[in-house]
């Protein structure tokens, strides 16, 4: 049933952005500060705290690269996407 | 309570009674006496709304949307160029569903400048998903005023209520301003709606493919505030004693030719048609009060047993002739009836519409056979 | 590394954006919406006209966004905060921030009437002009916001655009308001600080934030925060905030880099001159000094 008029009220949380991916981070553990620098910078939301530490969810993660450029200890490496 | 006011106090006086939350609006002449009223009512607080004194109209329109949308009950008036700036939000208004109501005082449109009556500026509107009610008298434009409001609330549409300028606007009458708690009785608070709510996110307006279904809907709400208008109409009469219909007939019964036209001009064809019924010609005048949705079935009906009907435009659309005789060919198209319309295009930029002219548009369509071309009349020499 | 350091958090960790957005990978409007949210809280109600930020927010039946938001035309995006600002005094409802959401053509361009009409009335609400210098959702054309220098597709290469960027700003100051900031997402502490700021006054309050656009400047997506940076560091666009109109404090001035690192990282910048440089230099130094004077 649609409503009267196009009143949005379901997130997009279902919208699998990650198929739009060319290229990958692939986040170190061993290198990584938990500083949350790519957590913040993320524009997908896609860097997220799983318990200790930051993952990386591939769900949303479309490759921009930025998590990679402003983390403080190159513990980000952008690999090719290979599908 | 009988006061003697202009039809623009009227509207104020009804707003006033519809305890409009939200009133957004800028000056034109020769609506400006209306939001000056209802910036007093505001200001004493004799109207617990909300003013706000805008840059524009389109701004006015646009406050009136987004408060609407926030759940609020709202209204601006506008005119002429005011209201052709607000047609871009006239389609978000009735796209979102939302119950705004708004006079209008029907004024020509520029260019040249003309600043009296002409009802092209809302007919160019017709479009835009409105209601239109065309009234003739301040008594006519306060109840439309309240009765819009309860149709726009049933509905989720637009309403907009219009009056001639200076000619209706300007004019003082009596007018029977009813008590309100009579008006709270007929016009309840809002029934509640989806609206803008922080513990109930939602996007209203949102970009979509169903298009096409939205549309559909707002079509088959508008077939039924034709009977909405009427249950509404049936009720306030039996409350208030008064009732206007979607179409005014008057001796429409019996007649041979119908007068056809709306708003003010409406009341000086009576008077001519009474002249001629007793010269034993039988006429009779169908005022237009709804224009939209167009009760073209009534229309079909009241027109069943005349020969002729001529349609009195103070409006045209460049190119093609008088808006409302344009829909009145529309309504009659396959529906058998045999009656042949002509078309007068008359009284355009607030020219006085006499009686003589009236007799002279009667004359014409008596002589002639079939109908031509609209005819002109009042062009100067 | 010995030990596992603990996971921090440098801003507000509650999400107001879902992800599964439409937005391009790299995209400035996007952080800049997260991190005002973040600063405002969920008790807050959106407008936003067509524009990046239309598209990003979802589609019928989907919503970018965890709170009420209203689509508006072009123009209006001040008018309609100030329309639902109303409404929700009418009807006595409390403690609602009303964001004005808009990006530079809304704001420089065809909303600036309504703007200065909301401003001029002084309502209560929070304009928030994301700044990506350009009309980037119909395709990159030139505002009155892009920059001087820049190639866009209505300021075609060789030609590009030849006058300056408007100084929004200043027209928003000579309406006195109660709060004017600027703020960039290469920079979210001080960005949503300045949100905080700006929620705890009343009347009009106006943050225009530095969005950068990978696919309109034509930079590589990894570069956003860098560039938004630079832009800072150039005295390209200085952080400050003006109380009333006249009371004006500028952010600690950070390392000052050349201007002509903030170009090089651009594709829309390809055709600047040497000459269009010295005149960048020139008026990034009087604007530095007018603003050194203002702040007294």
């Amino acid at each position: 049933m649609l409503p009267i008029t196009a009143i949005s009220f379901i997130t997009t949380e279902g919208n699998e952005t990650g198929e739009w991916r060319s290229q990958r981070p692939v986040l170190d553990q061993e290198k990584c500060n938990r500083c949350g620098l790519c957590w913040m910078y993320c524009p997908d939301n896609a860097v997220r705290p799983a318990g200790d530490v930051f993952e990386i969810s591939y769900t949303y993660c479309k490759g921009c690269g930025i998590c990679a450029q402003e983390c403080p200890k190159g513990a980000i490496l952008i690999v090719k996407e290979e599908r | 309570m009988k006061k003697v006011i202009s039809a623009n106090q009227s509207v104020s006086y009804a707003v006033r009674a519809a305890k409009a939350q939200v009133i957004a609006a800028y000056p034109i002449t020769p609506q400006s006496s209306i939001v000056e009223m209802l910036s007093g009512f505001c200001a004493s607080g004799e109207l617990n709304a909300r003013f706000i004194n805008v840059e524009s109209e389109h701004s006015a329109m646009a406050a009136c949307m987004s408060a609407s949308v926030a759940g609020a009950r709202t209204f601006t008036a506008t005119s002429s160029q005011g209201l052709a700036l607000m047609h871009e939000v006239l389609h978000y208004a009735s796209g979102l569903r939302l119950p705004i109501v708004m006079a209008n005082v029907n004024r020509a449109l520029a260019s040249p400048f003309n600043l009296k009556a002409d009802l092209s500026d809302s007919l160019s509107q017709r479009d835009t998903g409105w209601l239109q009610f065309y009234c003739e008298s301040g008594q006519e434009v306060f109840d439309t005023i309240i009765q819009s409001y309860r149709i726009a609330e049933q509905l989720l549409l637009p309403v907009m209520v219009n009056l001639e300028g200076f000619i209706l606007s300007h004019t003082y009458e009596i007018v029977d301003v009813p008590e309100q708690r009579d008006v709270d009785r007929f016009l309840p608070p809002a029934p509640p709606r989806e609206s803008l709510d922080v513990d109930n996110p939602a996007m209203f307006g949102s970009t979509t493919d169903y298009y096409i279904n939205f549309r559909y809907k707002m079509h088959a709400d508008m077939e039924r505030a034709k009977v909405l208008c009427r249950e509404s109409d049936a009720e306030f009469k039996g409350m208030f004693g008064r009732e206007y219909g979607l179409l005014c007939p008057y001796r429409c019964e019996d007649a041979d030719l119908i007068l056809i036209t709306a708003g003010t001009i409406a009341g000086s064809c009576r008077v001519v048609a009474d002249r001629y019924r007793t010269k034993g010609l039988k006429v009779g005048v169908l005022r237009i009060r709804l224009f939209r949705p167009f009760p073209a079935e009534l229309i079909r009906a009241a027109l069943r047993g005349a020969r002729k009907a001529a349609v009195i435009d103070r409006d045209f659309s460049p190119g093609c002739g008088g808006i409302f005789a344009q829909e009145i060919k529309a309504a009659l198209q396959g529906s058998g009836s045999e009656v042949l319309v002509f078309e007068f295009i008359a009284g355009l930029g607030g020219k006085d519409v006499t009686d003589t002219d009236i007799g002279q548009i009667i004359e014409h369509t008596i002589n002639m056979s079939k109908p031509g071309e609209s005819a002109w009349m009042g062009l100067l020499r | 590394m010995d030990g596992i350091a603990q996971i921090k958090f440098p801003v507000e960790q509650e999400e107001l954006v879902c992800p599964g957005h439409t937005a391009c990978p790299g995209c400035g409007a996007v952080l800049a919406m997260k991190y005002v949210l973040k600063g405002l809280g969920p008790r807050t109600m959106a407008v936003i006209p067509p524009a990046c930020a239309g598209v990003i927010s979802g589609g019928f039946p989907f919503m970018a966004l965890k709170i009420p938001v209203l689509r508006i035309p072009f123009e209006s995006t001040a008018i309609t905060a100030s329309g639902i600002r109303a409404a929700l005094d009418a009807m006595g409802k409390k403690d609602i921030h009303v964001l004005a959401w808009a990006g530079d053509g809304a704001t420089f361009d065809i909303g600036l009437q309504a703007l200065s009409g909301a401003a001029e009335r002084n309502d209560d609400i929070i304009y928030v002009c994301y700044d990506n210098e350009g009309y980037m959702n119909t395709g990159i054309q030139r505002s009155s916001a892009t920059p001087e220098g820049a190639w866009t597709t209505t300021t075609p290469a060789p030609y590009v655009k030849d006058t300056p960027k408007k100084d929004i700003v200043r027209i928003m100051a000579a309406h006195k308001i109660p709060y004017i900031a600027t703020a960039s997402i290469g920079y979210p502490a001080d960005l949503i600080k300045k949100v905080n700021k700006a929620k705890e006054k009343k009347g009009t309050r106006f943050i225009l934030v530095f969005s950068p656009c990978p696919t309109g400047w034509r930079y590589s997506s990894e570069m956003t925060i860098r560039i938004a940076r630079l832009a800072v560091q150039t005295d390209l666009f200085p952080l400050y905030e003006i109380e009333d109109g006249e009371n004006y404090t500028l952010n600690p001035r950070r390392s000052a880099k050349p201007v002509r690192d903030y170009f090089k990282l651009q594709g829309r910048f390809r055709n600047l001159k040497e000459d269009n440089l010295k005149r960048f230099e020139e008026m990034l130094r009087k604007e530095r000094d007018y603003l050194n004077r203002m702040a007294g």
